[in-house]
């Protein structure tokens, strides 16, 4: 049965994709069918994901030796594209971590978007989410991967404008659009220069070819390729200066924010990362480059997040930071506390979402957390499944989130001091803005004109699921050997590093305390703290100003050039081709002055030219005669 | 060639009794020459008409005239004379047509008001 899975990996992506299709041309129009068409499809892939997981467990397929299945897709020239599947350990993680975060997103959706009458439409791109996604896991070359990554991004589009007859919406939907593309557009130089270096764009092939590459010529190029390669990363996963798009990106409904948060689009670039890790770990240049850009947007994320006052915009936030986290993780060599971590933070940052989405709904599309409060008493369910992603997020043991960040502490405090401090005090202000979030929406009075109460079946039940996985993803993959199972080079042993791990606890605790007291005791005020601080406050509160100064660089540089160069379309192109019009059209006049519709002049022109004919003739034979007269 | 300082009485004399090829070589040049010149000057479309046909003859004329003068004598130079005047009748009536049909829309046969294909 596994290996039926395994042999049919291909049906994961293409099932979610036949229901796209299914529902896109068939029952658009129908809620229900719609809803129950991309829930069967998903569950049965969720099922083969399962088998797959199986596959590689029992079989045992290993990283350094995956199974591949591939097919030529394209052929150009000389060089053949195939596209496939390629199955190893790190791919069934994701498989599985998709499919589940996918299949209890679309459950949750019935409930969410029952009322809303593009609930067809909204599970068709759900679908095609969650196909692209799959496709990406199990590419077998880096073009495949493109393609697939390009789709997701375009399902990001559909998705976050949604409703797309917001303004917002639809601005959001533009910006995460071409704020990745800006990535994906380094990234598709770096594979082709793939290409034209190796030959090939074959994971398999590639992992073969390039130890002998850079004993022979060194990593000049290389490095050049795998920055490349890295810009896509940042603007898909979020890392700054890209990550302007992602806080953005709630605007959709928020199941698709809780799929593009977890499982989803923003892991995508971390997941290329991982994939293209044999390229990368050979590149110390590169790793540091991925490790700062990582740490500091973990850190510089976590220190917007505490100021925010929209719910969504707060874990939106805590998802770039936590994507930093795993970007970390891979820059200082561990892509197996990177895995883990997102593996860990796909479960609980779907729950958090999920839990955001139905406390919003509940509040009727209130999203500021300080218009809240008194949750705790409304939505018993909701608020046990959000008090435990809080508490996975924030690293309380034993927790998913836990085990998946001291993993990645360790891994740092390895290899640099600067960065496992950075990485610790992100820790605490992660604790501490999470602690902040549920204490205000949750804790506290309830409002008086508070509409807020318990979500339906069909929202709670994923929550419990996913809060259950929250509780237990990390001690399972702390204890059944994750590190022995999704590794690169040398088996890292799993051990708790005790001071590590005690002293991210430590401030956890006090990150609560101090939450504690200010939000729920109110011992001081949050209003004289933000007053004290200032400028820290202003610059965190307005996410430091990066989108403004991107709107400053577009006007002054962006548009001046635009009008630079619309002048020269206007001048120069269009000049050319105006020009040689109107040189024609000058012409014309000049030779029509000879066309004055006067038969005589005609006349008198045609006899010229017969006399100058035949005065012509007349000469060439009295030369003829005089040349050869003597004949005649 | 003939030099015309070296011409004798006789020479004239001759010229001027035998008719040859080169009278009416000459008769048809100044047909042709009156001719062109009606056709540049004549303002009107009937004239014009006139004239074409006048040069038409010339060249019928010459047609002729080469043809007995052959050095063994057929009938193709006048067969081709004998075409040409059909063609000729042929291009009156349609020109005749025509200048009646101009005269009926434009109300005028003055070939300088009919410029209307004028570029």
């Amino acid at each position: 049965m596994f290996d039926f899975a395994l042999t049919h990996a291909w049906l994961i992506p293409l099932l979610p994709a036949l229901a796209f299709l299914i529902i896109g041309l068939g029952t658009r129009r129908d809620k229900d069918a719609s809803a129950k068409i991309a829930i069967t499809f998903s569950g049965l892939s969720f099922l083969l994901a399962l088998g797959v997981l199986g596959a590689v467990i029992t079989r045992p397929i290993v990283m350094a030796d995956p199974f591949v299945m591939k097919t030529l897709w394209a052929k150009v020239g000389d060089i053949e594209l195939s596209m496939g599947v390629l199955v190893d350990p790190l791919t069934a993680m994701m498989l599985f971590v998709v499919t589940t975060v996918a299949l209890l997103v679309q459950i949750y959706s019935v409930g969410y978007m029952a009322h809303d009458p593009g609930a067809g439409r909204f599970f068709a791109f759900l679908s095609l989410f969650a196909a692209s996604m799959l496709g990406l896991v199990l590419s077998v070359n880096f073009m495949q991967m493109y393609a697939f990554w390009e789709l997701v991004g375009l399902c990001s589009y559909l998705l976050i404008g949604f409703y797309y007859y917001k303004d917002s919406a639809r601005e959001a939907a533009k910006k995460a659009f071409i704020t990745t593309r800006i990535g994906d557009f380094g990234m598709l130089l770096g594979i082709l220069l793939v290409q034209l270096t190796f030959g090939t764009m074959d994971f398999v092939e590639l992992k073969t070819l390039l130890p002998t590459y850079i004993w022979e010529t060194g990593g000049g190029i290389l490095t050049i390729i795998a920055l490349l390669l890295f810009i896509g990363p940042i603007g898909k996963s979020g890392q700054f200066p890209l990550h302007v798009w992602l806080p953005d990106a709630m605007e959709g409904p928020t199941p698709v924010s809780a799929l593009i948060h977890a499982a989803t689009m923003v892991v995508a670039g971390v997941y290329l990362v991982g994939r293209a890790y044999f390229l990368f770990s050979a590149l110390p240049v590169v790793l540091e480059v991925i490790a700062w850009v990582g740490g500091f947007t973990a850190f510089f994320a976590a220190t917007i997040a505490v100021t925010q006052r929209p719910f969504k915009r707060i874990l939106a936030y805590s998802t770039i930071s936590q994507l930093g986290y795993m970007m970390l993780a891979l820059g200082v060599g561990s892509l197996t506390a990177s895995m883990f971590h997102l593996m860990t933070h796909a479960f609980f940052k779907a729950l958090l979402f999920l839990c955001a989405g139905a406390v919003i709904e509940a509040m009727h599309e209130e999203a500021d957390i300080f218009k809240m409060g008194g949750l705790r008493e409304r939505m018993p369910v909701t608020f046990r499944c959000m008090a435990i992603g809080v508490l996975a997020i924030a690293g309380v043991p034993p927790l998913a989130g836990f085990f998946s960040k001291d993993a990645i502490l360790a891994a740092a405090a390895e290899v640099s001091l600067p960065l496992y401090l950075l990485a610790t005090a992100t820790a605490f202000l992660t604790a501490f803005y999470m602690a902040r979030l549920l204490f205000v929406a949750f804790f506290g009075e309830v409002k008086p004109d508070c509409p807020a109460q318990e979500t339906n079946a069909w929202m709670r039940w994923p929550l419990v699921i996913l809060a259950a996985l929250s509780v237990v993803s990390g001690a399972w993959g702390h204890f059944a050997g994750f590190g022995e199972w999704i590794f690169y080079g040398p088996v890292g042993e799993e051990h708790i590093d005790w001071l590590i791990a005690g002293t991210s606890v430590a401030l956890t605790a006090v990150a609560f305390y101090l939450a504690y007291e200010i939000y729920v005791m109110k011992r001081w005020s949050a209003y004289e703290i933000s007053r004290r601080l200032g400028v820290l406050y202003r610059l965190s509160y307005n996410k430091y100003y990066v989108d403004e100064f991107y709107t400053v660089i577009r006007n002054t540089f962006v548009d001046k050039l635009g009008a630079v160069l619309y002048w020269f379309d206007l001048h120069v192109v269009d000049g050319v081709v105006n020009g040689l019009a109107r040189f024609t059209g000058g012409l014309s006049g000049v030779l029509g002055l000879a066309e004055n519709g006067q038969v005589q002049r005609y006349v008198a022109v045609f006899y010229c030219g017969v006399i100058a004919l035949t005065a012509y003739s007349l000469l060439i034979a009295a030369m003829l005669l005089a040349v050869v007269g003597g004949a005649f | 060639m003939m030099d015309p300082f070296s011409l004798t009485f006789m020479d004239v004399f001759r010229f001027a009794t035998h008719i040859g090829l080169a009278h009416f070589l000459l008769l048809a040049a100044v047909l042709f020459a009156i001719g062109l010149f009606g056709l540049l000057t004549r303002r009107g479309l009937i004239p014009a008409l006139m004239c074409v046909e006048l040069m038409l003859n010339a060249v019928n004329l010459n047609l002729v005239a080469f043809n007995r003068y052959l050095p063994m004598p057929d009938l193709s130079g006048q067969l081709m004379a004998l075409f040409s005047i059909a063609v000729g009748a042929a291009e009156v009536a349609v020109g005749v047509a025509l200048a009646f049909r101009v005269y009926r829309d434009r109300a005028t046969v003055n070939l300088d008001d009919l410029d209307h294909l004028k570029g």
